[in-house]
């Protein structure tokens, strides 16, 4: 029984780290209808920023704040000067490009910053919170931090006129820019924000499985099944995913298929809901009349 | 005489013509000794290449010094990325195109493997590679191929046998990385606890290298209520292991692979209160240990890396690896005299009878013979007090 509430609870402490990463792969498809295949290297770069200042010296929070702000610029900077260009290219071309972005970022830490796994603050330190204690004060922050997450993307695209604006681009570029929304700005908007959120979730990840340039590689993974399995247009849809995987993954591994299968868990829902519910258990589905 | 004839005649005197001397090796001339390896110099394991890097600067100095019996060290060393199929294509290049006389050094069990067969196929030596995978030592059916670490399974050995003396009664959880290095570390350990003592292990879990964290698999093993834990991991799954498996308050004997000893690397991310009690074998100087302060091996290595490399890289327990091995190969070259022919080279280097290095712990030799080529095979337990490890009992040979 105290076996079990551990596997829950680290389950569910990496399920807030998937849940994030899903909510910036969120963002850009929302946008752009494409799967940003470089948001884990990216993000992981972002922690390696929040690192430097770190060890420079700087507090956690002031840290974070100036880390989140400037991948919002980076995210955009990167969509102005490298997605744009291929903006009318195929697909392939576009997956391409990001492939390629996530080797550039990964190989810049390396070069950066060492490949040496490093620790990494969290400003929830101290005691177990509510007196929890199958979970670390900060597994219970991560958790509470991607809520918070999905709240504030959820007021974003909900109540705020540059939510809707976004929206509004993404669904009908066409229609959007007849009524004066600027529909390439909103693509760098959306890849500005999915840069932030993917520096929250390298934040939130790096304390509990170290920050090395290879660190968002499996979470990026998982948390592509969690958006698939919640619906990658949906962001509730694409947390609830996050957190469904990591805890079912800790559980299949350690009372059904053994570990060593378990990495597999997440391949085998990504295809199989792309199978069996292709838009997911809370994705609309999209009729395109031909 | 027509060219059939020709042909036939040239192909009969290439058959019954007397075997090559030195000079006829590729690679091998009166002023030089050419030699070739790969290295990760990018990619997922390129902090590995400091090992080249390292290398490369011993022999120029070497070279500065005279070289070895008046012939100057070429080593042309290649980047592969870790990357198996880029290995393949790497060590074409040196062996066609730049003709070295034998490979050395490359690094990586999945790189090594992959040129295995070609290496021997055509007979050209390739020594000590970088790895510890029981694969690279089997001279019985690659008799050109031979590694430089101390095999996984004997230091795996060691454990088991330590296991035996001071817990007989232990239950061992073992979490292994999921290919050749963890399988490596389970079939020593099972060799030694035999049939007999089989059942001591009561549960396994393994790990892939993708996976974010291994504190599941922690959770699962100590489930078992183990009161030893084997951690076969590479650096930051075992900083993982150490960290989850103090915080759930197990308190099993925690004994960790030699890979991922390093307290720079893996205890200080781990936190060094959760890693007291560790046990490790061991066979280098720690760089970051008071110990060898004064001993005249580091010294010399550390004079050798402020010098031609940084301060930093005295305490890169990867450079130390490289100049160890390249002090190493030098004494093998010098020990072939003027036979440079490959035969030769590969006999010297697997018939070692007991070579100090300045890096090795007092002594541990490196002894080679034609049935075995892993030249490392004596190792010293330790236990992490919280700052540094410290060495007990004796050298135990595996």
């Amino acid at each position: 029984m105290v076996e079990l509430l551990h596997q829950l609870s680290s389950g569910l402490a990496l399920g807030g780290v998937y849940a994030i990463t899903a909510l910036a792969l969120v963002m850009i498809f929302q946008a752009t209808q494409l799967v940003n295949f470089a948001q884990g290297e990216m993000a992981m770069f972002s922690t390696y920023v929040a690192w430097a200042l770190l060890q420079n010296g700087w507090n956690y929070w002031p840290a974070f704040a100036f880390t989140v702000a400037l991948s919002f610029v980076g995210g955009v900077v990167i969509e102005r000067a490298i997605v744009r260009p291929f903006a009318h290219a195929p697909i392939l071309a576009s997956v391409i490009v990001f492939i390629g972005l996530g080797f550039i970022f990964n190989a810049l830490a390396g070069f950066f910053f060492g490949y040496t796994v490093q620790s990494f603050d969290t400003p929830f330190n101290g005691r177990p919170w509510f007196g929890a204690k199958f979970m670390s004060a900060h597994e219970s922050g991560a958790i509470v931090v991607s809520l918070i997450v999905l709240a504030l993307v959820f007021a974003f695209f909900r109540f705020t006129p540059l939510g809707l604006a976004m929206r509004a681009a993404a669904q009908n570029p066409a229609s959007a820019r007849l009524v004066g929304v600027r529909v390439g700005w909103m693509l760098a908007l959306g890849w500005g924000l999915a840069a932030a959120i993917g520096a929250i979730a390298g934040m939130m990840a790096a304390p509990i499985v170290y920050l090395d340039p290879n660190m968002m590689g499996g979470i990026l993974l998982y948390a592509f099944a969690g958006a698939v399995l919640g619906g990658i247009d949906n962001p509730w849809g694409a947390v609830l995913g996050g957190f469904t995987v990591g805890v079912v993954e800790n559980l299949l591994g350690a009372y059904v298929v053994g570990t060593e299968v378990k990495l597999s868990v997440a391949l085998i829902i990504i295809v199989g809901v792309l199978v069996a519910k292709p838009s997911g258990l809370f994705g609309r589905r999209i009729v395109a009349r031909v | 005489m027509n060219r059939r004839e020709f042909m036939t005649s040239a192909a009969a005197m290439a058959i019954f013509s007397t075997p090559a001397r030195a000079e006829d090796t590729p690679g091998i001339s009166a002023s030089e000794i050419k030699i070739g390896q790969t290295m990760p110099y990018s990619g997922p394991a390129s902090a590995y290449g400091v090992i080249g890097r390292t290398e490369l600067a011993y022999f120029k100095m070497i070279n500065e010094q005279g070289g070895v019996n008046g012939r100057k060290i070429n080593l042309i060393s290649l980047d592969d990325g870790y990357s198996p199929p880029k290995t393949i294509e790497q060590a074409r290049r040196l062996v066609e195109q730049e003709q070295v006389a034998f490979l050395w050094q490359c690094l990586g069990t999945p790189s090594c493997l992959a040129i295995r067969q070609y290496c021997n196929e055509r007979k050209v030596p390739q020594l000590m590679c970088s790895t510890g995978s029981s694969a690279l030592d089997d001279p019985e059916h690659f008799p050109w191929t031979s590694p430089a670490n101390p095999i996984y399974q004997n230091e795996a050995r060691i454990y088991a046998r330590y296991i035996l003396k001071e817990f007989p009664n232990a239950k061992i959880a073992v979490l292994s990385q999921n290919d050749g290095f963890g399988k490596d570390y389970l079939k020593g350990l099972k060799d030694v606890l035999g049939a007999e003592h089989a059942g001591m292990i009561v549960k396994e879990a393994t790990y892939e290298t993708s996976e974010p964290t291994v504190d599941s698999q922690v959770v699962t093993l100590q489930g078992s209520g183990a009161d030893v834990f084997i951690i076969a991991a590479t650096p930051k799954f075992a900083a993982q292991a150490i960290r989850k498996s103090y915080d759930l308050g197990w308190s099993a004997t925690r004994i960790v692979s030699n890979v991922s000893i390093s307290v720079t690397a893996v205890l200080k991310p781990a936190g060094l209160d959760k890693s007291k009690d560790l046990v490790a074998a061991q066979w280098g100087k720690d760089p970051s240990d008071p110990r060898w302060k004064d001993d005249p091996g580091m010294k010399e290595w550390g004079a050798f890396a402020d010098k031609n490399l940084t301060h930093a890289a005295f305490f890169d327990q990867n450079a130390q690896y490289g100049y160890g091995n390249a002090v190493a190969l030098i004494e093998i070259l010098k020990s072939c005299g003027d036979d440079l022919s490959r035969a030769n080279i590969l006999k010297q280097t697997t018939h070692l009878s007991g070579l100090e290095l300045p890096t090795l712990l007092p002594g541990v030799l490196l002894k080679t013979k034609p049935g075995s080529y892993s030249a490392i095979r004596q190792m010293q337990l330790s236990k992490f007090d919280g700052a540094s490890w410290q060495l007990f009992g004796e050298l135990i040979e595996a």
